[in-house]
């Protein structure tokens, strides 16, 4: 299967007054088609960084990252931009949904960012609502709206210009327990039905579910593990 | 999507945005205000002037029309030249001095008008009849309330007083014709009009054949400065002045007037811009993890400027046209009370609207909505994607 993700020897460091932090030590990995990731580790050892820098939100200061077949560590901000719009999906521990917009204006934003006519928004924007469970839910807004269905709206939004890659970043980190399995469960189905997913994760049942685990420490891989 | 996102916002505070608009819209009252005050002097000026038509002044040489004592001699000659020349349509020749009245005890002292009632442009009649003969005076409301007469009533006008003899000179009894609304001078001012004769031969032989000002209406569509030109040739003793003229002389003399109205406009511009942008900026601030994660499913820099420029501009238009209204209202206010300034005309406007006047109030708030907007916007698109996000999961 071929590599959505090439990484190779990426490294990021961060400037803290006089000195810097050495948050990505040269980590090098690839993700397959179709691919689902957990990346597990304690706090600061360099997941969110690697996972902005997979999602083009950041740029590394050695190394190469190829995603879909395009070099992205040396992008400007508009062709970042673009990508992101385009390859990238991103779901958020928070959500992030913008809170004066309804369920589905929230799944149509990067659509309309992108262009795509209003006809065609509107029938992936139910297609994406009954593909996670909220048909019923288009006009709530935000505050109208459970953490966990919230959390769907968000996914939803994710998938809506059929991404190469989905990168989430603790997607069950602010949802029960019974909710997270929710996701869990959820996320195995956008798996099963062929979505790449980059997960970063504190969950260990998150972790578990993925097909292949990537331990980190201090700023670099110490470990893989595939199921 | 910005234009909905940027209502969105702004209507997320709704108490917030409403005070916002309040504070542009008394920003937009000054400004409208300040700008009716600089260009409506002049438009109203222009006015003022065209009152009756007449749109020449000629005035001793070297002065403004009633602007000192000083008067043109061989007046009969001069209104017979000027009338003969082509496109002058009429000549209205006045004479201008002060006139007492002694009523009880006390002495009203009145600007007194000598004209001719058939080509006259300075006043209207409001009660009563114009002068038809020497025996008669036409006076304002504010001499006959002074002077507690009534039309009819028999008064005795004197245009001098010789201190030797203790004495007034120049008296002439009069009988009151008519009530009359004078254009050029302030309803507090005790005025009254007698024929030019009678006024001239009241003088002695100081005033004999003499005028203080001529007023000359021109044909409709005539060349005016080839008639001020040709007005202007009649006598080596007299300025033609045209309207333009005057407007420009006047102009300068009210020039600090409107430098005080550039500067209180520009500081309440200045106070619409800092305002807008404080409040945009806030917001800003208080949506970075909005943005951010806007930026990050990718939104691009120039959707998020314009989300946030339009957020400036839709609070300036809103709260300019409000403050249309209240620059009106204010305006009115504001010219109650300058109408009461001491020798003020009644029929000088400071403040006239024209639709001009409101789209360049309306054209520069929307600018300075624009500019407001800049900043905040600048700030927003330049927030660091990973960092921004990373403070908001933090808090």
């Amino acid at each position: 299967m071929s590599a959505v993700v090439q990484v190779r020897d990426l490294a990021r460091d961060y400037s803290m007054g006089r000195g810097s932090v050495h948050a990505l030590r040269g980590v090098s990995f690839d993700v397959a088609q179709g691919e689902w990731v957990a990346i597990v580790g304690p706090s600061g050892c360099g997941k969110s960084t690697l996972l902005n820098l997979l999602g083009a939100v950041d740029t590394p200061d050695a190394g190469a990252l190829t995603i879909a077949g395009q070099r992205i560590d040396k992008l400007g901000d508009a062709a970042a931009t673009a990508f992101r719009l385009r390859h990238i999906g991103f779901v958020f521990q928070r959500f992030y949904l913008m809170p004066a917009l309804s369920a589905a204006e929230n799944i149509e934003l990067p659509m309309a960012e992108a262009k795509v006519p209003r006809a065609e928004r509107r029938a992936r924007v139910g297609e994406l609502l009954g593909y996670v469970g909220l048909a019923g839910r288009a006009d709530h807004r935000p505050s109208q709206l459970s953490g966990g269905e919230q959390q769907r709206v968000a996914i939803a939004r994710a998938l809506a210009n059929r991404p190469a890659l989905l990168l989430a970043d603790e997607p069950t980190g602010e949802l029960d327990a019974a909710t997270g399995r929710e996701m869990i469960e959820l996320f195995r189905r956008l798996n099963v039905d062929g979505t790449t997913i980059v997960v970063v994760t504190h969950d260990a049942q998150m972790a578990s579910a993925a097909a292949r685990r990537i331990q980190m420490r201090d700023g670099a891989i110490v470990e893989e593990a595939a199921e | 999507m910005p234009v909905r996102l940027a209502m969105l916002a702004l209507w997320r505070h709704p108490a917030r945005t409403l005070l916002a608009i309040l504070g542009i819209a008394v920003s937009a009252a000054l400004l409208l205000d300040m700008v009716m005050l600089a260009s409506g002097m002049r438009e109203n000026f222009q006015g003022f002037l065209l009152l009756r038509g007449y749109q020449l002044r000629v005035a001793p040489k070297g002065t403004l029309p009633f602007d000192s004592d000083a008067t043109i001699d061989s007046a009969t000659a001069l209104v017979r030249a000027i009338g003969r020349l082509p496109n002058v349509v009429a000549v209205s020749p006045v004479l201008g001095a002060q006139s007492q009245t002694t009523v009880g005890d006390s002495t009203i002292t009145a600007f007194t008008l000598g004209i001719e009632p058939a080509v006259q442009g300075d006043y209207e009649i409001v009660r009563g009849r114009n002068l038809t003969d020497s025996g008669g005076v036409v006076v304002n409301q504010r001499w006959l309330t002074l002077a507690r007469r009534q039309i009819g009533d028999t008064v005795t006008l004197a245009v001098g007083y010789d201190p030797q003899l203790r004495t007034v000179v120049g008296e002439r009894t009069l009988v009151i014709s008519g009530v009359a609304r004078f254009f050029y001078t302030a309803t507090t001012q005790p005025t009254v009009a007698v024929l030019l004769p009678v006024l001239q031969a009241m003088g002695g032989s100081t005033q004999r054949d003499r005028v203080s000002l001529l007023m000359v209406k021109a044909a409709a569509g005539a060349d005016l400065e080839a008639v001020r030109n040709a007005v202007q040739l009649t006598s080596a003793r007299i300025s033609a002045i045209s309207l333009e003229g005057a407007t420009v002389q006047v102009e300068q003399r009210l020039a600090y007037f409107r430098q005080l109205a550039l500067v209180l406009g520009s500081i309440s511009l200045a106070v619409g811009v800092l305002l807008v942008t404080t409040l945009i900026t806030i917001g800003v601030n208080e949506r970075a993890g909005e943005i951010a994660v806007l930026r990050a499913i990718g939104t691009a820099k120039r959707h998020i400027v314009q989300q946030v420029v339009l957020e400036g501009l839709v609070l300036s238009v809103v709260g300019a046209v409000s403050g249309l209204l209240l620059g009106l209202l204010t305006a009115r206010w504001l010219e109650r009370i300058l109408a009461d300034f001491p020798g003020m005309p009644a029929t000088f406007h400071f403040f006239v609207f024209q639709p001009r006047d409101a789209g360049i109030s309306l054209g520069m708030l929307a600018a300075a909505g624009v500019v407001a907007g800049i900043y905040p916007a600048w700030r927003a698109a330049s927030l660091p994607i990973a960092g921004t996000l990373r403070k908001e999961a933090v808090a």
